[in-house]
């Protein structure tokens, strides 16, 4: 009960819709970016392609304050992105999350989208089916694996709290998250209230 | 994939129309300041008389004192309130500051856990204390992460004639590299020493066994300055804005409201704009 009395509820509930808005506005720019990708790494075959897919699957443990920090830099007013006045906004947040989530979601998608490849790939290439063509229906035939692709993705950018916390800066009301809030709040020793700000919620 | 889209669209158009309008009427400034002014709760308490008198919304970041005058000199910050004479300096020689202005004042206090290893509680010499300490070889937890506080406590440290970090330091001074807070939190865990402004102090709430050990000490004058951003150097900065927040922090109003923040009774900060100390 103490986080009622402690937390107003209005900005409560105003973290949780900045934390949605943002991570799943992320999410879905990965999603745009990576699965592409992904069927692209499926269906084309190219010198290369086993080199760019263990790249991918090694940018799955992408630390999120090596990538808070490199965007730092670029979105940073002496930086190169510095005009588009992004750093220390929700904006800034949204394109640090999805560059975390956007490996994750290429490269599950890939793996979801191998299997079909192998077992319909032919049947669909001497149907006439062009390149990108086979990765829209083979996204659809791996709908549920692709799906689950997606979610995890989502998973990395709620959860997430290194990246937006230098990107974002935890400004009050503008860009204090869920987990940034529960970062402050454990450094002004309110423990219990940290807590059940992730409890209840 | 439709449903997500749409959810993010529904979201994120409200996060960006806001800001889109924000930015658009200059009406926002960015102000880089420590984490002891933002973890006390003082800025949240007066910004608001100041956003509600002016209209302009200010958007703290709270760092370190040494991160916060280099994210200003990087030109991501409009102005800074800050703690650390020697790192301001050094700021004003590289000719990023513009007007400097001294605006309130509190004191440093060390911190210790009630059983006190190291016989010091009482005293009012930081520099007998620290000695006495390092001599006990009790746990002291350093900031370590470049703060207008971190240095003050190199710089007794330096006054003791000892380097705690050296000859094996590591077993009872822990450098935690963390803010005021993080600081308090892991001394209170582990019955450690520790320097803190009063301010995060008085607003801490996981205290545990720790009491102020030492308070009043000259060396301890913990002073605070806004300082903005010369105009030359970075353009980008919104200095009409930044230069009324600068001006109302140290106008009567704005000094009023910062005697007034009190925690159970004990005033916070001293204003010391109008009768410099």
């Amino acid at each position: 009960m103490d986080l009622w009395a402690a937390l107003n509820k209005d900005d409560l509930l105003d973290i949780i819709w900045l934390s949605l808005g943002v991570s799943l506005s992320a999410t879905f720019l990965a999603a745009l970016v990576g699965l592409p990708r992904g069927g692209a790494l499926a269906v084309y075959d190219f010198r290369g392609r086993r080199g760019l897919t263990i790249l991918l699957n090694g940018l799955l443990g992408l630390p999120p304050v090596v990538v808070g920090l490199a965007l730092y830099l670029l979105l940073s007013r002496s930086g190169p992105l510095g005009q588009f006045g992004l750093l220390f906004t929700p904006g800034g947040m949204v394109l640090a999350q999805a560059t975390l989530a956007t490996p994750i979601i290429g490269a599950l998608g890939h793996r979801a989208m191998q299997g079909p490849w192998h077992e319909y790939g032919d049947a669909l290439r001497v149907d006439g089916a062009s390149r990108p063509r086979v990765i829209r229906m083979l996204l659809r035939i791996a709908r549920p694996p692709v799906l689950t692709a997606v979610l995890a993705g989502f998973g990395r950018t709620i959860s997430e709290v290194g990246a937006i916390l230098i990107v974002g800066g935890n400004i009050a009301g503008y860009t204090r998250t869920m987990t940034t809030t529960i970062v402050l709040e454990t450094s002004k020793g309110n423990l219990r209230r940290s807590r059940s700000g992730w409890g209840s919620c | 994939m439709k449903v997500l889209a749409l959810a993010a669209a529904l979201l994120f158009g409200g996060i960006l129309g806001d800001h889109a309008c924000a930015q658009s009427m200059q009406h926002s400034i960015v102000l880089a300041s420590t984490t002891s002014v933002e973890n006390s709760g003082l800025l949240a308490r007066i910004l608001p008389l100041f956003t509600k008198k002016t209209g302009i919304e200010v958007r703290v970041i709270a760092q370190g004192t040494g991160q916060a005058l280099a994210t200003a000199a990087r030109g991501d910050a409009d102005l800074v309130l800050v703690h650390d004479p020697e790192a301001e300096d050094r700021f004003m020689a590289e000719g990023h500051g513009g007007k400097r202005r001294q605006i309130a004042w509190n004191d440093f206090i060390i911190v210790g856990p009630n059983t006190d290893p190291a016989h010091v509680t009482g005293g009012h010499d930081a520099v007998a204390a620290l000695t006495a300490i390092a001599a006990a070889r009790a746990p002291f937890v350093s900031r370590g992460d470049n703060s207008g506080t971190d240095a003050l406590e190199k710089r007794l440290w330096r006054k003791t004639g000892t380097d705690p970090a050296a000859n094996g330091g590591g077993a009872w001074y822990r450098d935690i590299g963390g803010g005021m807070g993080a600081a308090l939190n892991a001394a209170s865990a582990m019955a450690a020493y520790t320097l803190s402004d009063r301010g995060t102090w008085l607003s801490f709430n996981n205290k545990g066994p720790l009491v102020i050990v030492i308070e009043g000490a000259p060396a301890l004058l913990n002073r605070y300055d806004v300082i903005l951003l010369d105009p030359a150097k970075h353009p980008a900065a919104k200095q009409t804005a930044a230069r009324e927040l600068a001006e109302w922090l140290s106008s009567p109003e704005g000094q009023a409201a910062i005697g007034a923040y009190t925690i159970a009774g004990e005033q916070l900060f001293r204003p010391s704009a109008i009768e410099p100390q």
